[in-house]
């Protein structure tokens, strides 16, 4: 798995709440397969019009922030549904960060194993930060997970996580390699737990 | 003498098999569902050269592409393939299916109940976020993504971290024509749709407990719309009925040894839990959303709000937006709303229950609009056709189709046309959901049948009447 220990780009403040993983990517585009073309299909429905233009207005078809690595919003980033897509729809279109208020459960996981961080910042500092950046795009933004800080100039940010997914990031750990490294426990606990719980084996 | 301990912190202990520094647990996985959607996950493990490490604990069933009318071929060859790249997946990995055609094919969250799979004190995992369903059971039961899936699908293993404990008292009674999505709604419209977010929600309380198995279901599968990852009921008599004579539940003396099991996984008296909620059943009424979010829920009585009233500028251009997008004038009243059709079925309300109180409804009425009705699993739509509910539906002028997640998410090819309005019972009213530009209101199943035959959002209490339900 890809590390994440700092960044420094350009950050793009797309200050919704509620952006759920269908406005992030839409159903119907969860059949196609993992590849660079899923970063076309980003917010695929707020992106672009009914005819399939891309909408001026939306920031991330903007010139200051078509690049972005960094996504700034609300509260309840990626709330809903489990699909893990919609992690590699924001991947494959380049974005390695969001910062938010506040992020769905599922899909924060579903960051962390794909190397893509979820910062947690408070609602008066996203406002803040949004608000620095919509007025000068230009001046990137250093998201530095070791320190857990933010910043931008001379403004410093702490931001929260984890430590579970803290310590996945900055070390890039493939957890099925590391769940190798426990057969031994996990046969044991497999043998043990079929006299203590009969009921739960492999129905029949 | 050991911590008074949750329903939660029982179910962990018992699937812990190592703990990191860090806080992570390595947890045993007791039944693994996937499904279609699962097939990133199936890729991953065959990038890496690894097999399924327990299949006769992975169940697999058709339900997101299907089709809903089975008398035709798929017309899109990728939806097609997305159903027979499944069944190839399964079959390669010795996975039981109930694939398309098969008799038990269903939703899975409707299947997995029904066949006695889902049990009192599994953890189970599917990639879905509505796993929580699977709570009703008193299991541990979560939503995963295609990495985890393949995770489990290599080790019947998953690493987490140990979620706060919420939980849900609601208590008293409910009124006559108050559905157990009526308590979801309620409680999701109280504590937001990020409201149990990083935590794991127990329910509890006289009206929780008075609540069927399918009520149960109902009200777990809401747990992901308030932002919880799972959400459980402690099992009790009412869940050891429903599950005796299934067919993959424990039988004879095995189960009842099972039982003296599971009647212990409650929470105890003393334990604590990270934060309480309380709501009283009676103050619940018939509740429909007005949205673009699950929270976004309202009293049948009530109006949609005006973004002119909203002292908070950041909440006043999110009602209207969400206003606009649904196409909704500010403060109009929700029973002047009309609408262009109706959808009866998903992993939230598709199950026989579900059905009758659309159909006590529904029977010897038309509906104003079209729509269609999904049964959640083919052995519901056999259950349905044997009561004669099947009939009601179709003299009502609605459509019987076969079961999958079919409208709900709208992947199959069952969509809502843009900027249609549709009642439905599923479980999200976010933008496209149904399909692009489609407006959803979500509400209980006799809610969704009082306004197909209203033709607008409408009270299901006064057409319930004198009526059986």
């Amino acid at each position: 798995m890809e590390k994440f220990v700092r960044l420094t780009d350009k950050a793009c403040p797309l200050l919704l709440s509620n952006i759920n993983t269908d406005m992030i990517l839409p159903a119907r585009y969860l059949k196609l397969p993992r590849t660079s073309e899923l970063g076309d299909t980003l917010f695929y429905d707020l992106r672009r019009d009914a005819q399939g233009n891309k909408r001026p207005d939306f920031l991330l078809n903007q010139s200051a922030w078509r690049d972005a690595k960094i996504l700034v919003a609300g509260r309840n980033f990626g709330g809903g549904s489990s699909r893990e897509a919609a992690v590699y729809a924001l991947y494959e279109a380049g974005i390695r960060c969001v910062i938010a208020c506040s992020f769905g459960d599922i899909f924060a996981q579903n960051s962390v194993k794909n190397g893509m961080l979820t910062a947690v910042l408070s609602e008066p500092d996203v406002q803040e930060l949004g608000a620095a950046i919509a007025a000068d795009p230009e001046l990137p933004v250093t998201v530095d997970l070791e320190q857990q800080t933010i910043l931008r100039g001379n403004r410093s940010f702490s931001f929260t996580i984890d430590p579970v997914s803290r310590n996945q990031l900055l070390n890039g750990w493939d957890d099925i390699d590391m769940t190798q490294s426990y057969r031994d426990r996990i046969a044991a606990f497999k043998s043990a737990d079929r006299e203590r719980r009969p009921w739960a084996g492999p129905p029949s | 003498m050991s911590q008074a301990q949750t329903l939660v912190d029982k179910l962990w202990s018992a699937h812990e098999i190592a703990q990191r520094e860090d806080g992570a647990a390595l947890l045993w996985v007791d039944r693994h569902y996937v499904h279609e959607g699962s097939f990133l996950a199936f890729t991953q493990m065959k990038e890496r050269g690894g097999s399924v490490a327990e299949p006769g604990l992975t169940f697999g069933t058709a339900d997101h592409y299907v089709p809903t009318r089975r008398n035709r071929p798929i017309a899109d060859p990728s939806i097609a393939a997305m159903v027979t790249d499944f069944a190839a997946n399964a079959a390669a990995s010795h996975i039981s299916n109930f694939g398309l055609g098969d008799p038990r094919q269903g939703i899975v969250h409707v299947v997995g109940p029904e066949q006695g799979l889902t049990l009192p004190g599994l953890l189970i995992v599917c990639g879905d976020s509505h796993t929580s369903t699977h709570g009703a059971f008193g299991a541990y039961a979560f939503g995963i993504g295609a990495s985890e899936v393949a995770h489990v699908l290599m080790t019947q293993t998953i690493w987490q971290k140990r979620p706060k404990r919420m939980r849900v008292t609601v208590s008293g009674k409910t009124i006559a024509g108050v559905a157990a999505k009526d308590i979801a709604l309620a409680i999701i419209a109280q504590i937001g749709a990020d409201g149990a977010q990083g935590h794991a929600i127990e329910y509890a309380g006289s009206a929780i407990t008075a609540l069927s198995m399918e009520g149960r279901l109902t009200l777990c599968n809401l747990s992901i719309e308030a932002g919880g990852r799972t959400g459980m009921v402690a099992p009790d008599a009412t869940t050891f009925a429903y599950l005796k004579g299934r067919p993959y539940a424990p039988r004879g003396a095995a189960f009842d040894r099972a039982v003296e099991d599971w009647s212990a996984l409650v929470s105890d008296n003393d334990a604590v839990f990270d934060r309480e909620v309380t709501l009283d059943a009676g103050a619940i009424a018939p509740i429909v959303t007005w949205g673009t979010t699950p929270d976004d829920a309202l009293p049948i009585d009530g109006t949609v709000p005006d973004p002119a009233r909203e002292r908070d500028p950041v909440r006043a251009n999110y009602v209207r937006d969400a206003l606009d997008y649904m196409g909704i004038t500010p403060g109009k009243k929700l029973t002047d709303i009309t609408i262009d059709r109706v959808f009866i079925g998903s992993c939230t309300n598709s199950r026989i229950e579900d059905l009758r109180a659309a159909a006590a409804v529904l029977a010897g009425r038309v509906s104003k609009v079209p729509g269609l009705v999904s049964p959640g699993s083919s052995v519901v739509k056999r259950q349905a056709e044997e009561e004669g509910l099947d009939r009601i539906f179709r003299e009502a002028g609605l459509e019987w189709a076969d079961s999958g997640c079919s409208m709900c998410v709208g992947i199959n090819g069952d969509v809502v046309p843009p900027g249609e309005r549709c009642a439905s019972t599923t479980n999200r009213n976010f933008r496209g959901r149904q399909g692009p530009g489609a407006r959803t209101h979500l509400m209980s199943p006799a809610m969704v049948a009082a306004a197909a035959v209203s033709g607008h959002l409408a009270d299901a209490r006064p057409l319930l009447a004198g009526r059986k339900q």
